[in-house]
C-alpha cells in the first residue's frame, strides 16, 4: 500500500520524564513560621530527574556555573545511587553546595544553557545539587579535603562571605596558613545577615564552613579590618604574606526622599539584620523587631522578597504587605520563583509606582506613602525601559512600616585607610577580573567589594579565581 | 570571648567595667566606641570607650542601666566574659589647640566627655568641664576631669551638689562674663545637647554633640542611626557619633529614642516578673 512505503510503521517514543518539581510547603501553613520553605528531592524524585540528564558531550552547563561544578560528573554519581559521591565531586570546586543549590539562580546560570532545555525544561542541576549536599550531611559523610603539606605562607582573609569563605577553602587545600577576620559575631555574612532561615537554615550555613575551621583556618570575629587593623598593619606588622578582600556591599541605599528618617522606615539591611542575624523573631532574643499592621516594601529584587516575606512571618496573618517597585513585573530583578513565593504568601505588588515622601504622624512614626504612578518610557543605559512620573497621579498608600531594599554599596573602612587600593567612584575597588589582583602588591579582592551587589555565587566565582592567582602569588614570591 | 577584670558600680545603675580587648585597646583614639553583645540572646549595644590601657589589653566602658539589655550587661561581675566586643568604631574626636574649650556633659555622658577632655586638655587647650548630674549622688568621674580640666564645674538638678540648675545655663553665664570660648563639646541626653546647641548658635561658637543613637552592627550596614545633619542624612555609627551641633535635628532623634518604648517596657516587666518570682 502507498501509505507503508511512504512512512516506517511508527518508532517507539521514548516516554520523555518531565521535570521533577520539589516539594513546598503550603503558603498558609509556612506563613506562621521560619522554617524553610521548599523541602528538597526525596531519593526518588533525586534519581528520577537525574535521568533526564543527557550526559551530552559538550556540557555547556559546566561553563553557565561561576565555579565550574562538573555537573554531568555528579549527575551521573546520583543516577548510580552514588549520593554521597555526587557530593565529593560537586565539593572540588565548591564548599557551599547546599547554600548553592539553594540560592544560586540556576535558570540564569547552569540550567539556561542546559541541552535539555532546548526541547523541554531543563535539567534541575540546583534541586539536584541540594540533594545530594543535604544527603552528605545528614549522613555525617562529610569529609575534608586532602591538604598539601605547609607552605609557610600565611594570607589574611577579610569577611566571611561566599567569596572569603571560598578563597580560604582553596588557600588551605594548597597548604598555606588561613585566618579569617570577620566583622561580624557569626561567619558567614550576607548568608547569615541577610538571606532569611526560611530561604537557607542558618544551621547548613553553619555545617558547611565548619569544614573551614576543620581544616585548619584561624577564625578571629569582632576584627573589623579598616579599624581594629588596617590592611597595612596586617602585612608588615602581623606577617601575612598575601590578603584577599572579600568585605562585600553593606552599605544600604536609601531614597533621598522628604520624610526617610521617620520612625519605622529602615533598610532592608536593618530588618534583615534584626530579624536573621539577631534572631529577633525568636521569643528567647532579646533584639526588637517591629511590624506594623501595613507594611510597604521599596524595591524588587531578592533582597526586597526576603524582608516583604519575613514581615508577613513577624506580623502575622492580618499584616498587609505590599511591593512598591517603579518598573513593571518583566523587569523586577527578583528571581521568577522569589516572586511567586511572595504572590503565593499573599504580597501585594504594586507596580510602576515610585514613592515620592514619607508622611508621619506627632510622634515622628511613619503613616503614609505618598506615590506617583509611573509609565515606561525608553530603554535606559540599563536596557531597561525607563519609567516616567504621570503627571498628577500622586496617591497614598498607608503604611507604619516601610522596608527600603535598593541595593548597596561598600563602606569605605579599608579603601579610607589603605591608600594605595584604589577605587572606582562607587567605592569598588579597583580588581583584574580574572586574577582579582587590587593596584596594590599581595592584596586580592573579590565579590561585591568588587562588582557591586551580586550573587552568592558570583562572589564564589570570584573568590576561586582570586585564590588561584594567590596561590601563582605566593608561589614566585 | 571578652573578660571582666574590673567592675565598679560609679553610681546607682551607673558601672564601669574595665574588660579585656588587646585589639581594641591599641586602635582606640578618643571619642571612639565598641560594640558589646554580652551573651548569645543579647543585643549589640554600643557603648563609648572611656579610657584604655594598651599594655594591659583593657578598655574601660561605662554603662548605664536604661532598659533591659544595658540591666542585663550590668549583672555580669568580674571574672565574667562578654561574647562579643567590636571597636574601635566611629570616628575619633577632631582634637587641635582650639584655645579654650567648654567641655559640658550630663549624666552618664561624662562618660563619653571624659576622654575627649583628656585628649584636648593634652593638645593644649585650656578646659572649662561643666559636669552636670541629676543629683549628688549620680556625679560620676569627678576626680579624673578635675584632673584634665583647668576649671571643673559641678551642677545638680537639685542643688543637692554644686551650683543648681543645668549645665547650659551655667555655660551662657560663662558667654555672659564675657569669656572668651573658642570651642564647645556636648555629650548628654539629646535634650541636653540640643538646649546647648541653642546657647551658642547665636554666639557663633562652634559645637560638636556626640550622639546616642540606636545601632545593630555599629559598621554601617543597618543604617538604624541615622541623623539629618543639615541637608544630608549620617549614619552615627560610621560618619559620626559626633557632628556639628547646629546643623544635628534633635528632634528627630529624641523621637527615635521612643520608637521602641513599647518593647522596651515589656522587657523590664519580664525582668521585675522574673526578679520577683526568684524573691518568692
Amino acid at each position: 500500500m502507498a501509505a507503508e512505503k511512504r512512512s516506517r510503521p511508527p518508532r517507539q517514543k521514548k516516554e520523555r520524564i518531565p521535570r521533577q518539581e520539589m516539594p513546598v510547603r503550603p503558603p498558609e501553613e509556612r506563613i506562621r513560621d521560619f522554617n524553610e520553605v521548599a523541602c528538597g528531592f526525596t531519593e526518588e524524585l533525586a534519581l528520577t530527574e537525574a535521568k533526564r540528564c543527557l550526559q551530552c558531550p559538550t556540557h555547556p552547563c559546566v561553563g553557565g556555573c561561576p565555579v565550574s561544578i562538573d555537573i554531568p560528573g555528579f549527575i551521573h554519581l546520583v543516577t548510580e545511587g552514588d549520593f554521597i559521591g555526587a557530593a565529593h565531586k560537586i565539593k572540588e570546586t565548591n564548599l557551599l553546595p547546599a547554600v548553592c543549590g539553594r540560592v544560586c539562580p540556576q535558570e540564569e546560570q547552569c540550567e539556561q544553557v542546559c541541552v535539555v532545555a532546548k526541547i523541554d525544561k531543563p535539567v534541575g542541576i540546583g534541586r539536584l545539587e541540594r540533594f545530594v549536599a543535604d544527603y552528605e550531611r545528614e549522613q555525617g559523610a562529610v569529609e575534608l579535603p586532602e591538604i598539601a603539606p605547609p607552605s609557610g605562607k600565611k594570607v589574611a582573609v577579610v569577611g566571611s562571605g561566599p567569596s572569603g569563605i571560598t578563597v580560604a577553602y582553596e588557600l588551605l587545600q594548597a597548604g598555606h596558613q588561613v585566618t579569617i577576620f570577620e566583622a561580624l559575631h557569626t561567619l558567614g555574612g550576607v548568608l547569615v545577615y541577610g538571606i532569611p532561615e526560611f530561604r537557607l537554615p542558618k544551621s547548613i550555613v553553619a555545617a558547611e564552613i565548619e569544614t573551614i575551621k576543620k581544616m585548619g583556618a584561624e577564625i578571629k570575629l569582632d576584627m573589623l579590618i579598616g579599624k581594629t587593623r588596617t590592611i597595612d598593619q596586617l602585612m608588615e606588622e602581623d606577617g601575612f604574606d598575601a590578603v584577599f578582600i572579600g568585605t562585600g556591599a553593606g552599605l544600604p541605599m536609601f531614597l533621598n526622599i522628604p520624610g526617610e528618617n521617620l520612625n519605622g522606615i529602615s533598610s532592608a539591611n536593618e530588618f534583615l539584620t534584626r530579624v536573621n542575624l539577631m534572631k529577633a523573631y525568636r521569643e528567647e532574643y532579646v533584639t526588637p523587631v517591629k511590624v506594623g499592621k501595613r507594611v510597604a516594601v521599596i524595591g524588587a529584587g531578592n533582597v526586597a522578597m526576603d524582608a516583604a516575606r519575613s514581615a508577613k512571618r513577624v506580623g502575622g496573618e492580618d499584616t498587609e504587605v505590599s511591593i512598591i517597585y517603579r518598573r513593571a513585573r518583566d523587569q523586577m530583578p527578583a528571581r521568577a520563583e522569589e516572586i511567586h513565593h511572595a504572590e503565593e504568601e499573599g504580597i501585594i505588588f504594586n507596580l510602576l509606582t515610585n514613592p515620592v515622601r514619607f508622611i508621619g504622624d506627632d510622634k515622628n512614626n511613619v503613616q503614609q506613602v505618598e506615590c506617583i504612578k509611573m509609565e515606561l518610557g525608553e530603554p535606559d543605559e540599563s536596557g531597561r525601559r525607563r519609567p516616567i512620573p504621570i503627571e498628577g497621579s500622586e496617591h497614598i498608600i498607608p503604611a507604619d512600616t516601610v522596608i527600603v531594599a535598593l541595593g548597596t554599596r561598600p563602606r569605605r573602612f579599608i579603601a579610607e585607610t589603605t591608600p594605595d587600593l584604589k577605587t572606582s567612584k562607587w567605592g569598588t575597588f579597583l580588581a583584574d577580573e580574572e586574577t582579582g589582583k587590587t593596584t596594590k602588591k599581595g592584596v586580592f579582592a573579590g565579590g561585591d567589594i568588587v562588582t557591586g551587589s551580586a550573587t552568592v555565587i558570583k562572589a564564589m566565582g570570584a573568590g576561586r579565581a582570586a585564590a588561584k592567582a594567590i596561590n601563582e602569588y605566593l608561589a614566585g614570591s | 570571648m571578652y573578660k571582666i577584670v574590673k567592675k565598679k558600680v560609679l553610681a546607682p545603675k551607673i558601672t564601669r567595667f574595665t574588660v579585656e580587648a588587646p585589639e581594641v585597646a591599641r586602635a582606640r583614639k578618643p571619642g571612639q566606641f565598641v560594640v558589646i553583645r554580652a551573651e548569645e540572646t543579647g543585643e549589640r549595644v554600643p557603648l563609648t570607650i572611656v579610657d584604655s590601657d594598651s599594655e594591659k589589653g583593657t578598655i574601660d566602658v561605662i554603662v548605664q542601666e536604661a532598659g533591659f539589655s544595658t540591666h542585663d550587661i550590668c549583672c555580669f561581675q568580674e571574672g565574667d566574659a562578654f561574647l562579643d566586643v567590636l571597636g574601635p568604631l566611629g570616628k575619633p574626636t577632631h582634637i587641635e589647640n582650639f584655645g579654650t574649650v567648654v567641655c559640658i556633659g550630663g549624666g552618664v555622658g561624662i562618660a563619653v566627655l571624659y576622654p575627649i577632655a583628656k585628649g584636648l586638655k593634652e593638645a593644649g587647650n585650656t578646659v572649662i568641664t561643666i559636669n552636670g548630674a541629676r543629683n549628688k549622688e549620680l556625679v560620676i568621674l569627678e576626680e579624673e576631669l578635675e584632673k584634665v580640666s583647668d576649671e571643673l564645674i559641678i551642677t545638680t538638678d537639685d542643688g543637692s551638689y554644686g551650683i543648681k540648675g543645668f549645665g547650659s545655663t551655667v555655660l551662657q553665664g560663662l558667654i555672659d562674663e564675657g569669656r572668651k570660648i573658642d570651642f564647645v563639646v556636648a555629650i548628654g541626653p539629646t535634650i541636653m545637647m540640643k538646649v546647648v546647641a541653642e546657647v551658642t548658635r547665636p554666639y557663633k561658637i562652634p559645637t560638636i554633640a556626640s550622639l546616642n543613637a540606636i545601632m545593630i552592627d555599629g559598621t554601617g550596614m543597618c543604617g538604624v542611626c541615622r541623623v539629618t545633619v543639615g541637608d544630608e542624612v549620617k549614619f552615627a555609627c560610621v560618619d559620626g557619633p559626633e557632628f556639628d551641633a547646629h546643623l544635628v535635628n534633635f528632634d528627630e532623634q529624641i523621637a527615635k529614642h521612643h520608637y521602641y518604648d513599647h518593647e522596651q517596657a515589656c522587657q523590664m516587666e519580664k525582668i521585675i516578673a522574673a526578679a520577683e518570682q526568684e524573691r518568692s
